[in-house]
């Protein structure tokens, strides 16, 4: 997750003179003495994305055209990789299972957390309620991915006990292929769906209340009022929170490598995991470079088609 | 692999008190000795054997003045940990090597070559068990470490439903197998096999669907190693992993010794006496498993029976694999060195630390802490005394030693890619989407790494 910062430019000053040397002068001098502040709230963070984030990328496109092993130095070889890439099964297979893993998990997080921060919006204004809707987001990732581990192992865990008791039969919920996939993203659902309901929660806030005041007047009720108020009022927010999610999404990780390690087979084996294995498990960094800038790619390309279908930056208010 | 922890190790560090050592004294080693006040660091990953090897760097900079600083990572970082250092330059001087991982740090001129060393100082290298020094030399003769342990295979079971099966330890120790009717071993596993409603494997009525304990463990599918999962009865049938080892470059998944292994194997899931593949792999370790009491018997490595042996909750005894059509039992012999980094600015005083843990001085004190077997001969027996010491009778893991049925483990080149082959393969085949065959075409697929 990252946010963007959009450094404010200086607006015209009012009642700018519309001619004249001094007046030109004096606008010259005023950008001068603007330009060294703004350089300096700029530049940490610049330098910061400049050296953390810029730069590595651009040694990862490089080496995304080069044969390397970390420990010795990359050789060119064109687009080999690129052409591997498309051949390579396991390759189409990461993103197919990938995708199904943020439809999954985004749509019933979307769902999920869209729901709570309108119960929160108007139901409840205690603090400790709305709190507790974010415990799970302070847990780290790994410990919530051992942890459902343990309560969904077939044969220990407290959850197939459950099952069992109830007179139903036990799911491998790891271990089927079928299952897996469902598993993981739900896992991650619960982990993150207090922390969207509360972005969402924030955008909620931002409807003025004699909307809905004029909306019971006419007789409106508390659906209506949610698809013809809550939902085109709140799009804008909407689309930011997806455009996070889905990217954060598409970077499942750290609950595959706990649990399922890319198995049963391949059914878990997503984008990044299948990555990680080639360049830190097989030394395939120039093979894995060239798979990360297409996942790049794809990511870039799904934020830029959400922004645009969701009209996100633009509001209905007003 | 035979640290197979899923659990994020925790990152213990320990620092040894760098204190500056007195006099270099008599040095037994002929070399010309280190200037005391030298630091190596040494890196290893199994937190059971820090204990042991703190001890040997203690004796060890009383001897040499050189101190050394031990750190610690589980097995999952560990191996990425040393990659990123290699890289940055930052690796240690000495560390903890693995069969499955040298090779290709030799290949990329991570590792300092010790033959010179080796012939200079006179290590006798027939002090080691049979052939465990030479799985260290590469084709070219260049050598990569010292031994320092081994590891064999043998069986965990829980004694109380051994005598609820009305079975004896006697029994449990002259098991035979064979991939037909899978001998008196299956019937063993048959009986150790409970249903929900208390009926036993090999009785009439039992509900193979509806399985309370498992007669064996599943770890998983085992990859291309299969060292705890499938290697004892493969090899007791007659297979040999390569045409030759070390650095075999024609494979043998698709003889007909491995694949009958492996399909009586798989039949143990279809008769209800083994778990499927979808239940070991959605579960969180074997080790747990059975400590719970869902399994009776586990085939596992010796390296574990510290932790085996204190599971609470259950009372654990060891038994031999059995032995397979070949009239002898079979296991792996793994075994791990110590290898100098190339990039150590003090090649000298590593070399002299390696060369210190690989001899019978320290391997003796790693004996006395009855965690693994040493790799030197005449320290195994102080580890066998060390280990009844604390009530664990341990000659099922070297009654392989002593009856000569221990085989190298297998080392290659491209034994990552050999690995994900296999492993896929062998996934499939577990889980019943393909039959014996499907090894058979990641074995052509192995053999053309190799062309």
């Amino acid at each position: 997750m990252s946010t963007t910062v959009t450094p404010s430019r200086p607006g015209p000053a009012p009642g700018l003179p519309r001619a004249g040397r001094t007046a030109q002068r004096r606008r010259g001098q005023r950008s001068r003495s603007d330009l060294l502040p703004a350089l300096l709230f700029v530049g940490p963070a610049t330098i910061g994305f400049l050296v953390f984030y810029v730069w590595p990328a651009l040694r990862g496109v490089y080496y995304s055209f080069t044969d390397f092993s970390v420990l010795s130095p990359p050789t060119w070889v064109g687009t080999e990789n690129y052409q591997d890439l498309i051949q390579d099964e396991l390759v189409w297979n990461a993103f197919g299972v990938t995708a199904q893993y943020v439809l999954i998990n985004i749509g019933a997080q979307t769902v999920l957390s869209l729901g709570l921060a309108v119960l929160m919006h108007r139901l409840t204004t205690s603090m400790a309620v709305r709190g507790a809707l974010l415990l799970p987001f302070l847990v780290a990732n790994v410990v919530v991915a051992l942890t459902w581990f343990w309560m969904l192992d077939y044969q220990i865990g407290i959850v197939n006990g459950g099952l069992d008791w109830l007179g139903m039969d036990r799911i491998a919920f790891f271990g089927d292929s079928q299952w897996a996939i469902p598993t993981i993203a739900m896992i991650n659902v619960w982990r993150h769906m207090g922390y969207t309901a509360l972005l969402i929660f924030a955008g909620l806030q931002t409807i003025p209340t004699h909307l809905y005041e004029a909306a019971s007047l006419d007789g409106s009720g508390e659906v209506r009022s949610f698809f013809t108020i809550t939902l085109p009022l709140l799009r804008p927010v909407l689309a930011m929170v997806l455009v996070i999610t889905v990217t954060g999404s598409f970077q499942i990780f750290d609950t595959v490598a706990v649990t399922t390690a890319g198995g049963p087979v391949n059914a878990t084996r997503v984008v990044y995991y299948y990555i990680y294995e080639l360049a830190f498990v097989r030394f395939d960094f120039g093979y894995a470079s060239a798979i990360s800038v297409v996942l790049f790619l794809v990511l870039a390309s799904v934020a830029f088609a959400q922004i645009k279908l969701l009209r996100a930056g633009e509001s209905d208010l007003s | 692999m035979p640290r197979h922890v899923r659990t994020m190790a925790a990152l213990a560090v320990l620092p040894l008190a760098a204190l500056a050592a007195c006099s270099g004294g008599d040095s037994g080693s002929g070399s010309d000795a280190a200037p005391a006040g030298d630091t190596l660091s040494y890196w290893l990953w199994d937190t059971n054997q820090l204990g042991a090897y703190q001890a040997c760097a203690d004796a060890f900079t009383e001897e040499s003045g050189v101190s050394v600083k031990i750190e610690q990572y589980g097995w999952d970082d560990y191996w990425s940990s040393l990659t990123n250092n290699f890289v940055a330059g930052n690796a240690p001087d000495v560390f903890t090597n693995h069969l499955s991982q040298y090779p290709q740090f030799a290949a990329q001129d991570q590792l300092l070559d010790l033959s010179e060393q080796v012939a200079a100082d006179g290590v006798d290298l027939d002090q080691y068990q049979d052939g465990l020094a030479d799985l260290w030399v590469d084709q070219e003769g260049a050598r990569y470490g010292l031994p320092k342990d081994w590891d064999t295979i043998a069986i965990f079971y829980n004694s109380t439903m051994l005598a609820d099966a009305g079975l004896t330890p006697e029994e449990m120790s002259v098991l035979e197998w064979n991939p037909t009717d899978g001998g008196t071993y299956e019937a063993a596993i048959a009986s150790l096999t409970v249903d929900a409603n208390g009926v036993h494997g090999d009785e009439p009525g039992f509900d193979k669907d509806d399985v309370e304990v498992y007669g064996l463990a599943l770890a998983g599918a085992g990859g291309a190693f299969g060292q705890t999962e499938w290697s004892m009865y493969a090899m007791s049938n007659g297979f040999e992993y390569s045409d030759q080892n070390p650095w075999g470059t024609r494979f043998g998944y698709d003889s007909p010794e491995f694949q009958e292994a492996l399909t009586w194997w798989r039949s143990l899931i279809e008769k209800g006496y083994m778990p499927s593949f979808e239940i070991a792999t959605s579960g969180v370790s074997i080790m747990e498993t059975y400590g719970a009491g869902k399994a009776a018997m586990v085939t596992e490595g010796s390296w574990n029976t510290n932790a085996y042996m204190t599971l609470e909750g259950v009372e654990t005894a060891i038994a031999p694999t059995p032995v397979g059509p070949t009239g002898e039992r079979a296991s792996l012999f793994n075994g791990l060195a110590d290898s100098v980094w190339a990039g150590t600015d003090n090649p000298d005083a590593a070399w002299q630390w390696v060369s210190f843990l690989g001899s019978a001085d320290c391997q003796d004190i790693v004996a006395e802490q009855a965690v693994v077997f040493p790799a030197v001969q005449s320290s195994l027996d102080k580890a066998v005394e060390a280990f009844e010491a604390k009530g664990y009778d341990v000659a099922p893991f070297t009654v392989h030693v002593e009856e000569g049925t221990t085989h190298l483990a297998p080392i290659a080149e491209n034994w990552a890619e050999l690995n994900s082959l296999v492993t896929a393969a062998g996934e499939r085949f577990l889980s019943f989407q393909r039959d014996a065959d499907v090894y058979s075409e990641a074995n052509a697929q192995v053999n053309a790494l190799f062309e």
